[in-house]
């Protein structure tokens, strides 16, 4: 490395790390983040209040409340006298399901007949909603199995495992796809703030005017930014194994290789950001408009097969839809190196498609 | 004016009258005592300066005025009221406009305006007949759709000034009013400070602009938070009465005159006065070694009238030497070319407004050539394209026979630029700012550390090594953004603004340097809005609306624009005239 890269690259890294606050405020939040998202995010439902109107009154009504309420999932239940009262509960959110049991519930099980339950459901809480119902559906099918005439073949019933991760510890999905998430955000602001930083203080002129060339200063510019992103990627993976407990069962230099890629490819989203913005303010809002999409398409939240084709298309462009396959499969299911291989490369080509792109824009500024 | 801008109430007070009656006042922030105890009246219908270098607490003396400090000991009253006891009623008959104005940027002149009137609780009736009187009165009145953002220095400081007249103030307190405004605007201020105090307003004015300070009525002068003086100007102008002297003829350097006149131990202070060199003696010295001196050069000595700039340096204890130690650690510069920088019809356009037109100059070799001109004249568009920061719509800017757009390395090694708000990294250390800049030159091992060392002994940055740039003194400041753009020893400097803000005591200190660089041969650009250091320059071009309107040696500018009213005009005066001038015939080209 010749003199004057390296003066910019350690000047750069200075700039980061030598005032003990902007210290804190790169290394400290992402980490707290970590651990608090891994508790908050998860799509486990929890703490349900269901009212009931139970005009039946009789035994086997009584029972299939007795279960629900027994269940983990419930946290209260509310009796009701009148259906208006039901609607009433679920309008104003005060519960999440309505559950409607009609006169006869009780004399159709005795008689052995079909007997029939109304489940209200508050749509505006639709994920939730349809989670509690599958845990409803589930008591009713046991009640159902228990009631089933003795001597009869009980119905056949499925047994589900789930592959990779057998409890659907959800903490297991999260964390790893958080420590790539988290590391983009800091690479990507503190990119994006560099060159718009330089450029309001005035010593993106002085820089200009020195000897240093636009590959100089773009190089000057990422190689720091990447150090810092893979640092705070590896210390969040090293979090993930160490103090979540989740078993890693890939290869860790192929996950911190494109680990390395990734943030390069995210640097050079944020630098291509910066030499358009003319201030630290309209840097930080570009940052969001653009981290909030690649997170929102990437496939953390939903998955990139259930988009529309062109979104599915535009997907492509994120390279943390491809880190997200590499890191939750070398954590969970051994994800084998032609895999990676082939999630790799993409964010390579990303990060020479942006890096090239900032080079070309810091030298139209030069003239 | 039918209306008057002050509170009605103020017409009652009798000129001269106290405003403002100051009683043991002081200010200590820790362990640091911003401003002495001391006594003042400030008078009402009066124009009071408030002169000091930087850091002698004008600053905060106004914030103690304008009830936003608590002081430590004694009082002030503003208009009546007590400013530790009544704070609120302080801020309601006082209007203070602080260095940079709260103007809101992306807000036009208009919402500016009616965002600090409702912040002063008026509205209807009042509020439309108190802007129309204050846009008539600024003349900003074309300009209210205009983003704040995008006015010119000048407009901007007009547009502060107006919104601090908002609440009818009885006593108006401005912080540096005029820093970064050019001549013509400054005219404009002084005309609406003259009609306010003329309707009995006390107005406070600071500033670091000792031509400013010679106009007003009275000067309080601060220096390290004590009052070394109170009163009229011309009096203490008067104690250096016969000390002031004019080197005129033809002395082949005058800048080495300068450097051995400031050596001589009865001199006091000096500056260079275009093709003259001014001195003043210390307190009870004869004039002659000066003499002797000026003999030696082929000068002739003559007593010239003493300013008020002359006592401010005298009382604060003369100027700096007249050698620059960095500068005779320089080796004489050799370039090939005798014409260093060269423009040939430059031009420069953004959309359909020409900022730069047809400007076509060159500079010799050891020359220092200054480009003037009002705010958005197009002086830092020339400039921007001569050190390859803009390209240039049509024409060609040659530094050193390269165009420093398609430069190499090497080419940019020939350029040291200094930026007009000291761009140094603040998140870096003294020391690390001196290590970048050195190493994005190329400078490496011995001869980095040497340079460093050199940099920092010469500077007297020593006891700084490991603060902030930031938290520097200005007169650091300014050292450090020296000492790195010469880092790399280029034969040519770029100076943008390089003293906007700075006291004349760092300013004298910078221009010993300057002045040592050219004599071993660097060539110096400069922009500047101080008329007083376009004097130092051998040849400046005078730019207005875009094209440059006059080029020549001061003295030659001064002479062109000598009339009977003014025979003899300052920088200043020839600025404004050349300027009228350029209008004028504007003016009847459209007829």
């Amino acid at each position: 490395m010749n003199v004057r890269l390296r003066s910019q690259v350690v000047k750069e890294m200075l700039s980061y790390l030598r005032d003990p606050r902007s210290r804190m405020t790169l290394i400290v939040p992402p980490l707290m983040q970590l651990l608090i998202f891994s508790f908050a995010a998860t799509l486990e439902v929890r703490n349900v209040d269901i009212a009931v109107l139970d005009r039946d009154s009789g035994a086997w009504s009584r029972e299939m409340v007795q279960r629900v309420d027994a269940a983990g999932f419930v946290d209260r239940i509310v009796p009701v006298n009148s259906l208006a009262e039901l609607r009433r509960l679920v309008d104003h959110r005060e519960v999440l399901l309505g559950l409607h049991f009609d006169a006869g519930f009780s004399r159709d099980i005795e008689a052995g007949r079909p007997a029939e339950a109304q489940l209200l459901v508050d749509g505006r809480r639709a994920n939730a909603g349809q989670i509690a119902v599958g845990y409803i559906e589930a008591v009713a099918a046991q009640l159902g199995a228990e009631l089933a005439p003795a001597g009869g073949v009980p119905p056949p019933s499925t047994v589900v495992r789930h592959a990779f991760n057998p409890n659907l510890t959800y903490r297991w999905f999260i964390v790893p796809s958080l420590s790539g998430i988290l590391a983009m955000f800091i690479s990507l602001v503190v990119t994006s703030l560099s060159i718009a930083r330089e450029r309001e203080l005035g010593t993106f002129d002085q820089l200009l005017v020195s000897p240093a060339t636009p590959l100089e200063i773009v190089v000057g510019k990422t190689v720091p930014a990447v150090i810092l992103g893979t640092v705070l990627g590896t210390i969040m993976i090293t979090a993930g194994i160490l103090i979540f407990g989740i078993p890693f069962t890939g290869s860790l230099p192929l996950l911190l290789a494109s680990l390395v890629l990734f943030i390069l490819s995210i640097v050079g989203i944020g630098l291509m950001l910066s030499s358009v913005c003319g201030t630290q303010q309209q840097a930080i809002l570009g940052t969001f408009s653009v981290a909030v999409p690649i997170v929102l398409i990437s496939g953390f939240a939903t998955p990139v097969e259930n988009m529309p084709d062109w979104l599915q298309w535009v997907a492509q462009a994120s390279p943390l839809k491809y880190y997200l396959v590499i890191v939750q499969g070398s954590f969970l299911k051994a994800l084998p190196p032609e895999v990676v291989l082939a999630n790799a490369w993409p964010m390579a080509a990303i990060a020479l498609v942006t890096l090239t792109s900032a080079v070309v824009l810091v030298k139209r500024r030069l003239s | 004016m039918a209306q008057p801008i002050g509170s009605p109430t103020v017409g009652g007070n009798a000129i001269g009258g106290n405003a403002v009656e100051i009683r043991g006042l002081a200010k200590r922030f820790d362990t640091d005592e911003a401003l002495a105890p001391f006594d003042a009246d400030i008078a009402a219908g009066r124009l009071t300066g408030l002169v000091g270098p930087d850091g002698a607490g004008k600053t905060t003396l106004l914030r103690l005025l304008a009830a936003l400090l608590k002081p430590t000991a004694g009082t002030a009253r503003v208009a009546g009221h007590d400013v530790a006891a009544e704070p609120t009623q302080v801020r309601l008959v006082t209007g203070y406009m602080p260095q940079r104005f709260g103007l809101y940027e992306d807000l036009s002149v208009l919402e500016n305006l009616r965002l600090y009137a409702r912040l002063r609780g008026l509205r209807g009736k009042e509020l439309t007949e108190t802007f129309e009187r204050l846009l008539r009165f600024t003349r900003l009145e074309p300009f209210t759709g205009r983003l704040a953002g995008r006015l010119s220095g000048g407009m901007k400081q007009k547009l502060g000034l107006a919104c601090a007249l908002m609440a009818r103030p009885e006593v108006l307190l401005l912080d540096e009013p005029s820093v970064g405004v050019d001549p013509v605007s400054r005219q404009d201020l002084w005309r609406m400070v003259d009609e306010l105090t003329g309707e009995g307003m006390a107005v406070l004015w600071s500033t670091a602009y000792l031509d400013e300070a010679e106009r007003c009525d009275t000067v309080l002068l601060l220096n390290d938070g004590r009052v070394e003086y109170h009163g009229p100007p011309a009096e203490l102008t008067q104690r250096l009465a016969g000390r002031s002297f004019r080197l005129t003829g033809e002395a082949e350097d005058r800048r080495r005159l300068l450097a051995e006149a400031l050596d001589l131990p009865t001199v006091r202070d000096g500056v260079i006065q275009g093709a003259s060199v001014r001195v003043v003696l210390t307190e009870g010295s004869d004039r002659a070694s000066v003499d002797e001196l000026a003999h030696g050069h082929g000068s002739v000595v003559e007593p010239a009238e003493a300013r008020f700039e002359d006592a401010f340096v005298d009382l604060l204890g003369g100027g700096p030497g007249g050698h620059s130690a960095i500068a005779e650690k320089m080796e004489a510069v050799t370039l090939d070319a005798e014409m260093v920088v060269e423009c040939r019809h430059l031009t420069k356009r953004f959309g359909d407004f020409t900022a730069t037109d047809d400007a076509t100059f060159q500079v010799r070799k050891g020359e220092i050539f200054g480009l003037l001109g009002p705010n958005g004249a197009g002086k830092s568009t020339t400039f921007k394209m001569l050190c390859g920061l803009l390209r240039p719509t049509a024409g060609e800017a040659l530094v050193a026979g390269h165009d420093l757009r398609h430069a190499p390395g090497q080419a940019k090694l020939q350029l040291g630029y200094m930026a007009q708000k000291f761009s140094l990294y603040g998140l870096l250390s003294v020391r690390q700012n001196l290590e970048f800049f050195s190493g994005v030159y190329g400078l490496e091992g011995g001869l980095r550390k040497r340079r460093i060392r050199e940099m920092v002994e010469t500077f007297e940055l020593g006891r700084f090594l490991d603060a902030s740039p930031d938290l520097l003194p200005l007169g650091f400041k300014q050292r450090l953004a020296l000492a790195c753009s010469l880092m790399h020893r280029p034969p040519v400097l770029f100076l943008d603004e390089p003293t906007s803000g700075v006291d004349p005591l760092t300013r004298r200190e910078f221009w010993t340097h300057i002045n040592g660089l050219v004599r071993k041969g660097v060539t110096v650009l400069v922009t500047t809005h101080f008329m007083d250091e376009a004097e130092y320059c051998d040849r400046v071009a005078l730019m207005y609306r875009s094209r440059i309107i006059a080029l020549d040696a001061p003295d030659a500018l001064k002479a062109s624009a000598a009339s009977a009213e003014t025979p003899d005009p300052t920088m200043e005066e020839a600025f404004i005239a050349l300027v009228e001038a350029a209008d004028r015939r504007v003016g009847e080209e459209a007829a």
